[in-house]
Parts: C-alpha cells; structure tokens; sequence
C-alpha cells in the first residue's frame, strides 16, 4: 500500500461545509423556518442565547439560532464572534431595575406586597404533560388573554431595606469592570464577577447554585424577588448633556435574601444575593444570585471551602464559550505530541526492562 | 473583507495587543495580560496566536500557518484562509519566503531569520499549571522566582521512571529568569528556541496572556547537572526523504502494525525530495 | 548574656476586633537556645508564634531578625521576597499536622529536597543523596524515599516534616505543638529525636506547647502566656520549679496532679 502524505484539508473542508448546510436545511419538502418564526415561537432560546451571547438583538440571536441549528452554545458564539467586530459608541446609564415594566414579579418571602405577586407567562404550575394539541398547530387556537397593562412596583429588598435588616447596596461612582475589554484579574471584584456570571453558562450556575443548596458552602437563600419585564435604556452623550432613551430590554433579576449571624462590627442582618441576566431567564437569575452570594463567602468572614465559594474556580470555568472551545480542541490533531509521548514512553518501556 | 477590518481586528484592539506584546518583549517569558477579543474561531483553536498575528500582520508580509508542522492539517488550512480573507495578504508554505510563520506545536526544522516573526498557539500559558492551579499562587511564586515545585515535579520524574517524562510543552528558563511554557511542541524543539535569530510571540486567548522571546535570547530546558535535557525522537530516517535529524511523525499504513516514519515538516521534507533526497520509502513517492 | 540576640521582639501587640492576642510582649532568643512558650489555648501563643515568624504583622510592636552578617531586619518591614527566602533558607516552621507544610502528592526524597531546590541545587544525585541522609537522620527507612507521605504514619509524618525543614540547615526554627494529636510512646521517641537535632546542629527554636513537660524536657528557657501577656519567664527549671505568678503556680500544679 503506498503511502501518499495527507493533502486535501482545503478540499476537504470545503466538502464539510456544504455537507453541513445541506444537514442543517434538513428535508427540503419541509418549510424552512423563518428568523420570525424562532424569534417569536423559541423565544427562550433566543433569550438563553443573547445572555451568553452577551448582545442583546433578539433577530441575530434567532439568525445564530438558525445557522446554528439549534446548538444554543454555538449560537451564542456566533453573536459573541459578531459582538466583538462593533464599535462601542457609549455606555449606557446603569438601568434601575425598580422601574421596570413588570411581566411577572413574584416574592417568597412575603405573602402579598404591594404591587402584588405577578405570576406572568410561566410554566412554574403548568403539568409537564406533552400536548399533543400543539403537533398540528393549526388546531390549538391560543385563547388571547387580557394583559394588565404593565406599571411599575417597588423592589422588595427596598421594602425589607427601610429596617435596616438587609444590608444596604453599595453605591460606587466607579466605573465597572469590563471583562469582554480586559483580562479578568484577581482579586476580582463583585462588579466583575457579576458580569462573568451574567455572561455565565446557565447549565455551570445551575450546577453551582444547587450545590450550595445541597451543603456545598450552604447559606439559606430566600426567593426575596424574582422580577422580569422591559426597562428603559439611556446614554447620555456627552455633547448632549442630558440621557436619552435609545430602546428597550426585557430583564430577569432576582434578589436572595440569605441569613447572616453578623460579625464584629456588623449586626446580625440579612445580606443579598444578585441575579441578572439579559430576556427572560429565570433559572440562570436565581442560580447566578445564589452563587454570587457564595463567592461573597471572604468578604463576609464565612470559611470557603466550597467550589461555588471559590471565585477563582468559579470565574474561570463559566464562560462556556471558552469551555466549549478548549474542551473541543481536543479533537485537533495533536500527533506530533502524541508521538512525543509514544517515543517517550517506548524509552521508558526499555528503561524498565 | 467587506464590512470588516485589516485582518478582522480593529485598530484599537490591534494597539492594546501590540503594546502587550512590547512589554512582553521587555520581560522575556513573562505572561502579560490582555484584553482578548472573542474570535470567530473558538478558544483553544489558535485565538491567541490569531490575535497577535492579526496585530503585528502588514500588507506587505507573507504568512506561513503550520499545525503539526504541516500546511495543509485541516486548522492551518482554516487560519490561513482567514488571514488570506480578512487580510489580503500573501501566503506560503516555504519557511524561507514567509515573514510572520503561526505555528500550533511545531518549530519548522529550517533555521529561522532575524527578519522572521514566529508566532506560537497557546492553549496553556502557565508552566506550573499542573501543578499548582491557582493563578493567584502561579503569579506569586513568577514573581518570587520560586520554582522549587517545577523541579520537585523533575525529580519525581527521575525517582519514578528514572528520566524526567516530560515529552512535549517541556518547561523552559527564559533569560535565566522567568519560567516559561514553549508551548505544547515536542521537547525535539526546545533546543531550537535557545538564541533564536527570530522573534518568537506567544497568544493565548483563552487564558489571556501573551509572551514573548526576544531574537538571540538564552533558553534553556530544566534538567539536573547530572540528568541533562535530552531530546526525543523516532530511531529511524524520514521514509520520504531520507533525512536523519527532522521530527518525524509514525504513519500507521496498513492493519499489521506496518509503520512508516516521515517528516512531520512537510515543507522540509517536500524541499529535500525535489532537491534529490530519497527515502527507504521515496521511491512511491517518485511513482506519484 | 551579653552575646547578641538572633530574634527580639519588643512591645508586641495585636487584637482582632475587640479581643486582645498580644499585648506588651518582649521576646529574645539566642542563637542555639531553645526557647519554650507555654500556655493554655487561647493564650495567645501560637499568634505570638505566628508574628514572631512575620506571618502575622503585629498592630504595634516591632520584630528583629539578626542575619548572619550580623545585620539586623524589621521583620515585618521586609520585602515579601526577602521574607519568603528567609523562610525557606535560614528559618523553618515545624507545624503541629504536618499536612499543613508536606506536599502529600509528592515522594518523601521530593519532600526533603524541595527546599534544596528552591535554593539553587541542580544534581540530582546530590539532592538524593541528602534526602537519603535526613531521612536516615529522623529515623526513616531508605527503602521509603519514594513513597508518597499519605502511606506513613502520624509520627513518620512529623519526622518527614522535621526533615523537609531541616535539611538546609536552618539557624532559627519555629515549632507550633510539634508533639500534638500523637500517642505518648511516639510523642517520647520524637522529643527525643528533636533535641538530639537541635542540640547537635545548634538551632534556635521557639517552641509552642501547652504541655509543660514538653517544654520541661526541650527548653532552655520558657516564657508563660495568660491573656496575651507573658506572665513569667525564665531558666526553664527554675520558673518549673519555683513558680513566682499564681497562673504558673497553677499550670504547674496542675502537670504534677495530672
């Protein structure tokens, strides 16, 4: 058998890539589907996506969504690839989550509270049973419900806050942190951290979040707020003088209540938790709140010892961009190491004999 | 390319990499930190290398991409396609005609030039990774020269196996002072970094850092005085052509264990066949 | 004594948040002297063991360190990387689990020779050869140099720890509770091993313990704590044997009626 050195990557990619745009249009006696179509029908991928994909543009998200064929990490990276190439034309105002436009907005800690609990378009008391109804969709007439007409409500450690026995934010007149322009150093500071874990995998701050649930550098977290709905955004362009309002986001914050015994120099109180993320992503906000309060564990005086508790671990294995491109880097040729390594250990081999 | 940048990178990010990269040639084999950019590309595909590429890349240059030592391995085609698309630039698979060469775990066995900018693919900037996996300790002992631990990790090597077992992305001294990863090249590389006439770049984006050696700068691979840093390397000449001091790689070529040695430098190995070299194996090679 | 201290520390004082853990302590120590610190837990000790060693920065008080040029260093004004080499050249710090200094994921001969190798030396022969020989020193078979620490006993641990620490020969060691949490029989041959070391290698040592037969049978000197405060301090047979402050009185009474 002759032996011909491995030529043809360019051909070979090429066949690849036409090979896999004919997979991802799948059957073409199927309609394709419409970048409407996943904007509007898949509207928590294109969430998911715009969170870790850190843009928030509900039409690209749905066209990575599309190219991607649903792979929602490689749909992310799509818009994070694009994201990198704009301009930054200004920072926006910080957005103040009290005046948003509430959707849904619901507390465990309190049985009612003025504005209410909001339960709004969740699947928290649906029953997971698969409707067939929705196979032939033509058939299943969605019944228009009455949206109440969206008003603002008071945030609840507001409320909790008058006593004094929440701790109070922290105000800083500093400009955040921005991981997407510089490298994430250490100590890393809350403002970066948050943006880490709002840029986070979900399935990683699941994961973390429930093990602190589970005795893993364990607080007892409450459900203080869970709040979603569309909230203003201004800049304030400096040849202006004052804010303008350039758009609209649908935001998911979530605010734990975790106890705290006090320390030395401050009484016992309740300290936070914070979760916010871009759409309507309630899972990733209430898991990112219980691991931001678990990498306060330091700042706190509480020992650290458990890996949500570690800002170093957790900060670096959360982007799963990054995690998804070293982990599949592995399939890369690595033969002239392996081969490195077969020598080495064939010498080894003949050491030991 | 339409709607985007020379070479995909905007000017801004270009100048934060390449004042990076200055200081980074100031401190010999110390990891500097810098804002990498998300490429199209994914982390631990060549992000590093592509950014600092991207940054030092004129019109005029003419770029090599190797992956194993190989052009056409499927992730050199990818990259050169990219610079060829975002950038224009010329591209070559001769190591003597190229001017910026974007290598992942090879050094081209031709002796590089003073005119010659060699750029490594990172995927692990910190050396004692292995063994310590804070980066807040990492950076401490760098800073302390305190590299105890890279030799205790030697010496267990000897005690155990009695040869240190390192055989690829072998610690390296830069200027007698930072210790540095070469990347994962084989350790039959190391030897070639030591005073290199080029200057040798090192991207990684995943973890941020880049770094760099200097043209002409002392580089030296850990050993003990009575155990020295020994290359490894298949016992055999290149079938294709012969040659008896390149890095070769093992072909398997049949389903009975037959093995064939070649270069792992393509471009070498193709410039000796066409300049008369012949292998055990060459003569299928002429029958082509 | 008119010959020059090696360690002095003056009008030591720290407390976190309320609570006082050092309060006017002056402390000397000669080269080659064993010096013991005694007391109950919660003394303050160990913290006076940590600041002593520049591990803990006091909130008053200044430490001195005479090298062996004779120059004196503010240890707590030291450059950390001149703090670290000191650390691990001319001082060492025996902890009461050696867990705390052994690397357990390292071979005994790796544990002895790290610090070796830290100071420069580069024949790998000559590192083993010395590993050989500290081991051999503190009792240890040869034929266990490769194995990894998690496979030795409490007691082997902390002789592994004694050599990992004493094999560059340091001049001033630091040992908190070197005897703690082992059995009595083992307690006594590694007393033994440890003054036979410091004696023929004339080391200077602060010792912590709580335990005055510790001190009884290692210490030139003892100093005891109550509070943060040293109370009493002295030749060690003589503050054992005719104890001046009542809390001595009753740390002693309390050995003899044990």
């Amino acid at each position: 058998m002759a032996y011909v050195a491995v030529k043809g990557g360019e051909q070979a990619i090429d066949n690849a890539h036409a090979w896999l745009a004919e997979e991802r249009r799948g059957d073409p006696a199927t309609p394709a589907l419409s970048i409407a179509q996943i904007e509007e029908q898949l509207g928590r991928s294109v969430d998911r996506v715009m969170a870790e994909g850190s843009l928030y543009d509900r039409e690209l998200a749905a066209l990575a969504i599309k190219q991607a064929q649903g792979d929602l990490i490689e749909a992310a990276f799509l818009l994070r690839a694009y994201r990198t190439t704009l301009p930054r034309f200004a920072h926006s105002n910080p957005v103040e989550t009290a005046t948003m436009r509430i959707e849904r907005r619901v507390s465990a800690v309190f049985k009612d509270l003025p504005g209410g609990q909001v339960l709004g378009p969740t699947y928290d008391y649906t029953h997971r049973l698969l409707d067939f109804a929705l196979m032939d969709d033509e058939s299943s007439a969605v019944r228009p419900v009455q949206p109440g007409s969206l008003e603002t409500m008071p945030r609840v450690p507001d409320i909790l806050g008058h006593e004094g026995l929440l701790e109070p934010d922290d105000r800083s007149d500093q400009e955040p942190g921005d991981l997407t322009r510089q490298p994430l150093t250490f100590p890393a500071e809350r403002d970066v951290r948050l943006q880490a874990l709002a840029r986070g995998d979900e399935g990683f701050l699941l994961g973390l979040g429930y093990s602190t649930q589970r005795g893993y550098g364990g607080s007892h977290p409450f459900a203080g707020e869970i709040r979603m709905g569309e909230i203003s955004v201004e800049i304030e362009p400096a040849e202006l003088g004052f804010a303008i309002d350039i758009g609209d986001l649908v935001l998911t914050e979530c605010q734990m209540v975790n106890q705290f015994k006090g320390s030395k120099t401050v009484p016992p109180q309740f300290t936070r938790g914070y979760g916010l993320v871009f759409g309507f992503g309630e899972r990733k906000a209430m898991a990112m709140a219980l691991v931001d309060r678990a990498m306060r564990a330091e700042e706190l005086g509480e020992d650290v010892t458990a890996p949500a508790q570690n800002v170093e671990f957790v900060l670096y294995h959360s982007d799963n961009i990054e995690a998804t491109g070293f982990v599949e880097h592995l399939k890369l040729p690595h033969y002239v190491d392996f081969q490195s390594e077969l020598q080495n250990v064939r010498r080894m081999r003949e050491n030991a004999e | 390319m339409k709607g985007y940048n020379f070479a995909y990178l905007d000017d801004q990010t270009k100048r934060m990499i390449r004042r990076g990269l200055l200081k980074a040639v100031a401190i010999p084999g110390h990891q500097v930190p810098f804002g990498s950019r998300e490429m199209p590309l994914p982390y631990g595909w060549g992000t590093g290398g592509i950014q600092v590429t991207a940054s030092i890349l004129g019109a005029g240059d003419v770029l090599k991409v190797i992956d194993q030592g190989a052009d056409d391995t499927t992730n050199a085609v990818s990259i050169r396609r990219f610079f060829a698309r975002t950038a224009g630039v010329a591209t070559t698979t001769a190591t003597a005609e190229a001017t910026v060469i974007q290598t992942r775990h090879r050094i081209p066995e031709k002796q590089l030039r003073e005119d010659q900018i060699i750029v490594y693919q990172v995927p692990q900037p910190e050396p004692l990774s292995r063994l310590e996996p804070s980066r807040i300790e990492t950076k401490r002992m760098h800073g302390l020269a305190d590299y105890g631990l890279m030799h205790v990790k030697l010496y267990e090597d000897i005690s155990r196996f009695g040869q240190v077992s390192i055989s690829y992305d072998y610690p390296v001294m830069v200027n007698e002072r930072y210790l540095m990863s070469p990347s994962p090249i084989p350790a039959f590389d190391n030897p070639k970094m030591d005073m290199m006439p080029a200057l040798q770049l090192f991207g990684a984006g995943r973890e941020k850092r880049i770094y760099a050696i200097p043209p002409w700068t002392r580089v030296k691979s850990l050993d003990f005085d009575d155990h020295p840093f020994r290359t490894i390397n298949a016992p055999h000449p290149c079938g294709l052509c012969g040659a008896t001091d390149s890095y070769l790689d093992e072909v398997v070529t049949d389903n009975h264990g037959g093995r064939l040695f070649v270069c792992s430098d393509t471009d070498h190995c193709s410039e000796r066949r066409a300049a008369g070299h012949v292998g055990t194996d060459g003569f299928q090679e002429a029958a082509e | 004594m008119t010959e020059p201290t090696l360690l002095s520390g003056r009008g030591l004082g720290l407390s976190f948040g309320g609570i006082t853990a050092l309060a006017d302590v002056d402390v000397d120590l000669w080269p080659g002297e064993m010096l013991a610190i005694v007391g109950e837990s919660g003394s303050g000790k160990t913290t006076l063991l940590n600041v002593l060693s520049g591990r803990l920065t006091p909130d008053t008080g200044v430490v001195w360190y005479r090298d062996p040029n004779g120059q004196l260093h503010d240890v707590h004004a030291m450059p950390a990387p001149a703090l670290r080499t000191l650390h691990r050249s001319d001082w060492g710090f025996v902890h009461q689990d050696p867990r705390q200094n052994l690397r357990m994921t390292v071979s005994a001969g790796g544990n002895v020779g790290e610090r070796l190798m830290a100071q420069g030396a580069r024949h790998y022969g000559d590192i083993r050869a010395a590993a050989l020989d500290w081991l051999a020193q503190v009792e240890i078979d040869a034929d266990r140099i490769d194995d990894l620490p998690r496979t030795f006993s409490g007691g082997m641990l902390q002789r592994l720890q004694i050599a990992r620490t004493l094999v560059t020969h340091p001049r001033l060691v630091f040992m908190d509770e070197p005897t703690g949490g082992l059995d009595v029989s083992v307690q006594a041959r590694l007393l033994d091993l440890i003054r036979s070391l410091v004696t023929r290698l004339q080391i200077a040592v602060v010792l912590v313990t709580h335990d005055i037969a510790v001190a009884r049978l290692l210490a030139h000197r003892i100093a005891v704590m109550q509070r943060g405060r040293i109370v009493e301090t002295g030749l060690t047979d003589q503050v054992l044997d005719d104890p001046r402050h009542p809390y001595t009185q009753l740390l002693v009474s309390s050995v003899l009626n044990a």
